[in-house]
């Protein structure tokens, strides 16, 4: 049986009914995979006979009657920077070959141990999620499955690429500038960031830990209310987790939005935005105004500096937090042992990061060194509060922000490989959420005349999460295009 | 001009948190000493992929003790830093500690200890100190120069430590000793460590001459190190200005085998640590109500102790201020004088004397604090009582002092000193080798464990219904246990 177009509360009812046994829909998950990962390449290692394994027992648990967790039996792809027991989890790094981390993720321990998801494999990404297109992975890039010859965003593309295509029903993404919401919005899916401090960080391999943060990607909104809730709060070995009550996003979707006020900032529809996405975007706030919400002009004037300080902040970070990586404990050690630790130690990381990665690197330990740190990592950090403030004072007038996830729809792969500047300047309309440490939410919302999704965001007030999964579920009920299975194809 | 006028020294006193149950930011045990090498380890610290550290509330509150005890003034907020480097040692590529610059700030700033001079008091002034990290301990075979192999212990890596860095003020060696001799006593009654353990203390200091550059000596391992590398340092930089070459800044190392420093790096070649502010890491706020609770559980401090000492007993000054220095030897000398109601101030004398002269001479020669030892307090009071009344002199009341440390009341002893001694070594050999072979157990423990030797005296004691002299008994065994390659 096809499964693969239902979603996940959806097949969860079915479990439940047993309409349909967990050990029929894993195995159409690894069908689906099988027809469609040598186009796709979504993942980078798979866990097949676990999965079997475990779908069987839990079958078997059901069959008795046993308690069942709120995701029993759901399939999920995990991104691979999120540890899993024993599983090798390698952040789609060459330094990180066959890391078996020997513990699990807060986020994993959760989802998979306690409410009975079932992990299915780990997606590809930019190695250390540093990228925005999902090209630089030492396992090569994911395409993007509504057009083949198109990059599916990134980092997490190969979990976007997995849930827009029906490989899995549940993944899991992680989100510094943009890395959750960019592939989203390029394959037609939801995806969320929530608010610095919501999920816990603990067992998420850290590319920039001030701005890092674990989300969902489903098909649906409802399914990442769903497993938003099972992921949040506080966790003791996280010091960043906060303790505020969790939300039942889930029962909050329904609501009517017609007294929220949406803040429309003019400068996230500037230039640099495609006329499609626009036009697109523009009509789904023309349907969240007959919802009866209310539209509010809002600003946010520093936007123009977001992307610089982004960058100087998550490359700083990604220095020190990459430092570790020198082969002596874990990962691939260089064949050349000749010198002293320290040539060994540059060789192996020469050798085994990629250029992306070693350019960050680079450009984070120049930024911090004496004689620039104050010219450089201090003046960003002054920035950083700026936008801060910037959102603050947009929430003061309005609920929720909307606007463009993305300015354009997927590109070509390869189109910016060697502009790295060009891709950077992509995340303008993400990555202010990470230096603001806000939550938002990216939907589908159209298609552009190549037949490639456009994203929509929402950006909420620090832990407003309920919030814009109410506005997104009510945007997405009326689109009502969140049923679509991306083809696996190449575009016309 | 003399040798202490143009001298200045500045030290940076790193101290282990022994007594913390756990490490700084994970539940691993804080007690690697004797342990499987890289069994008290976790994610965490040994830094995998994705793990994050948490602060251990005990170490603030272990900090907040020393910087109470030192007079410095705490911050309410402050931020752990981290210290960028590459080092086998340090598994994360970076050191959690903390930084008083590009917008970070010590644990603490200022503070001063008072040091009693000989003709003059002089306050060394503290400019701060703060808590961090110990990375992994290396091990190598034999000297570092030669071994083959570094060996890389990660027990070690994420246990706290403090660290204490005073102005450059010190004028001398002897000050430097007579200030470490202080932090000793202050560290040891605020009960946040041991430093008697090994490894519990590393100390770099700066050195100058007057103006002239300063060097860094870096690996002083120990307390008694630090005088013998500060003397080693001067004499070479005096040595090199009376050549007629200027002095350049720079970090030397302190080789204790060869007691001389050498040259590591000129100023050109430091390390830029790259301070951030380490973000995986909410701010530490600390409030006065937390100080003041802090404040209200220390014990009395060696300085107040002395004053009171003094009054309570008539004690000199030289007496009560050496008396305080270890808190368990103040103590233990309450403890005795208290027990007696009739001891007045000769008395008060006498057992100070006594505490003082012999028995820390055996302490000293046996390498043990008072703790280590079976000696009651009462015993003191026993002796003095002895002589006072007129049952023994005091030449023999000497004599015994060693027997009495070992456990044994003056009757027993006096009992015992009436059989014959057995003192043939032959004998006392072939019982010791019986004993170790008796014994293997006991044997064992002794690699981990020095006291366990005891045990093995006393099962040759039991052999010899007590004749044995313990002192030659316990020679005996050392040699044995050292000739077995159990003991170095």
């Amino acid at each position: 049986m096809r499964l693969h177009k239902f979603m996940a509360h959806e097949l969860f009812e079915k479990i439940r009914s047993k309409e349909i046994s967990i050990l029929e829909l894993i195995e159409s998950c690894f069908e689906r995979i099988e027809e469609t990962d040598h186009l796709l390449h979504s993942f980078v290692n798979l866990s097949k006979e676990k999965a079997i394994k475990k779908a069987k027992l839990l079958d078997n648990n059901l069959k008795k009657g046993k308690k069942i967790g709120k995701l029993y039996g759901l399939p999920i792809a995990n991104k691979d920077l999120i540890c899993v027991k024993d599983f090798p989890t390698t952040c789609s790094s060459k330094i990180l070959k066959d890391y078996r981390p020997p513990y699990n993720a807060f986020v994993i321990e959760h989802l998979i141990e306690q409410e009975g998801a079932i992990h299915i494999g780990n997606t590809n990404m930019d190695e250390f999620a540093m990228g925005s297109s999902t090209e630089n992975s030492c396992y090569g890039p994911t395409n993007n499955p509504w057009d083949l010859t198109h990059v599916p965003g990134g980092s997490s593309g190969g979990s976007a690429a997995s849930i827009a295509s029906g490989q899995a029903i549940l993944a899991l993404g992680s989100d510094t500038g943009g890395s959750i919401r960019c592939p989203a919005s390029f394959c037609g899916v939801v995806g969320l960031k929530p608010t610095y401090g919501r999920v816990s960080r603990y067992g998420l391999v850290a590319f920039a830990n001030s701005l890092d943060q674990i989300g969902p990607i489903t098909k649906c909104v409802y399914d990442s209310a769903l497993m938003l809730e099972i992921m949040s709060g506080k966790d003791p070995l996280d010091s960043t987790s906060v303790d505020i009550r969790v939300d039942k996003y889930t029962q909050e979707l329904k609501k009517p939005i017609d007294k929220k006020i949406l803040g429309i900032p003019e400068e996230f529809f500037g230039d640099g935005i495609d006329s499609e996405v626009h036009r697109a975007v523009k009509d789904a706030i023309n349907k969240l105004e007959n919802l009866g919400a209310k539209i509010m002009e809002v600003s946010i004037p520093h936007l123009e500096y977001t992307v610089a300080t982004y960058y100087l902040l998550c490359m700083s970070e990604a220095s020190s937090n990459l430092a570790r990586y020198d082969g002596l404990r874990y990962g691939i050690m260089s064949d050349n042992l000749s010198g002293d630790v320290y040539d060994v130690f540059s060789r192996t990381r020469s050798e085994n990061f990629g250029p992306e990665v070693r350019r960050r690197i680079f450009l984070g330990t120049y930024a911090l060194s004496a004689g620039y740190y104050d010219m450089f990592y201090i003046k960003a950090l002054k920035v950083r509060s700026l936008i801060k403030n910037d959102f603050d004072e947009a929430f003061k007038r309005c609920d929720s922000i909307v606007c463009p996830t993305m300015p354009t729809t997927a590109f070509k792969l390869g189109q910016f490989i060697d502009d790295p500047l060009q891709m950077y300047i992509a995340d303008i309309l993400t990555c202010p959420v990470n230096l603001a440490g806000i939550p938002a939410l990216s939907i589908p919302c159209g298609f552009d005349n190549n037949g490639l999704p456009i994203g929509f965001q929402i950006i909420g007030n620090f832990f407003d999460e309920k919030g814009i999964l109410n506005i997104g579920y009510q945007l997405e009920q009326e689109l009502n295009i969140y049923r679509k299975i991306a083809p696996v194809t190449k575009g016309g | 001009m003399s040798l202490q006028k143009d001298v200045i020294i500045g030290l940076e006193v790193h101290i282990q948190l022994t007594n913390l149950k756990t490490k700084l930011f994970c539940s691993c045990s804080n007690d690697y000493r004797g342990t499987e090498p890289n069994s008290h380890v976790c994610p965490i610290c040994i830094g995998l992929p994705g793990s994050l550290p948490v602060v251990n509330k005990k170490a603030i509150e272990f900090a907040t003790r020393i910087a109470i005890a030192l007079n410095c003034k705490i911050n309410k907020s402050m931020y752990f830093f981290r210290k960028n480097y590459f080092y086998v040692d340090l598994p994360k590529g970076f050191q959690i500690s903390q930084y008083n610059r590009a917008g970070g700030r010590a644990f603490a700033d200022g503070g001063q200890i008072t040091l009693k001079l000989n003709s003059h008091k002089k306050d060394i002034i503290l400019n701060r100190i703060h808590l961090e990290e110990d990375p992994a301990r290396l091990v190598h075979k034999g000297s570092i120069a030669t071994s083959p192999y570094t060996l890389v212990d990660y027990n070690r890596s994420g246990v706290t430590l403090i660290e204490i860095v005073t102005e450059p003020v010190i004028g001398s060696p002897e000050e430097a000793r007579e200030f470490l001799k202080q932090v000793k006593s202050i560290v040891q009654y605020s009960g946040i460590s041991s430093l008697d353990l090994e490894g519990s203390v590393r100390v770099d200091a700066n050195i100058s001459i007057k103006g002239h550059e300063r060097s860094e000596v870096k690996n002083i391992n120990s307390f008694k190190e630090v005088e013998r590398a500060l003397r080693h340092e001067i004499v070479r930089q005096k040595n090199q200005l009376k050549r007629g070459k200027e002095l350049i800044q720079e970090t030397r190392h302190w080789d204790d085998k060869r007691r001389i420093t050498i040259s590591l790096r000129t100023k050109e070649f430091e390390a830029d640590y790259r301070y951030f502010p380490e973000q995986d890491l909410v701010p530490i706020e600390i409030d006065n109500n937390f100080i003041q609770k802090v404040k209200d559980e220390l014990p009395e401090m060696p300085s107040e102790r002395s004053l009171r000492l003094r009054r309570d007993y008539n004690l000199s000054d030289f007496d009560s201020d050496n008396l305080v220095l270890d808190k368990d030897i103040a103590d233990f000398y309450e403890e005795g004088v208290n027990s007696d109601a009739l001891f007045g101030t000769n008395e008060y004398k006498q057992y100070c004397n006594w505490l003082m002269n012999d028995v820390s001479r055996v302490l000293n020669e046996q390498n043990k604090t008072i703790k280590d030892t079976k000696l009651h307090p009462h015993q003191i009071v026993d002796i003095i009582r002895h002589i006072n009344e007129g049952k023994i002199t005091t030449k023999i009341a000497k004599n015994i002092i060693d027997d009495m440390i070992d456990g044994f009341s003056i009757s027993e002893i006096l009992e015992m000193k009436g059989k014959k001694r057995i003192s043939d070594e032959n004998l006392l050999e072939k019982l010791g080798i019986e004993v170790i072979e008796e014994n293997s157990k006991i044997v064992k423990d002794c690699r981990v464990n020095p006291k366990a030797i005891e045990a093995l005296i006393g099962r040759v004691m039991q052999k010899t219904k007590g004749q044995a002299d313990p002192h030659i008994t316990r020679t005996i065994i050392l040699e044995l246990l050292k000739e077995k390659g159990i003991t170095e």
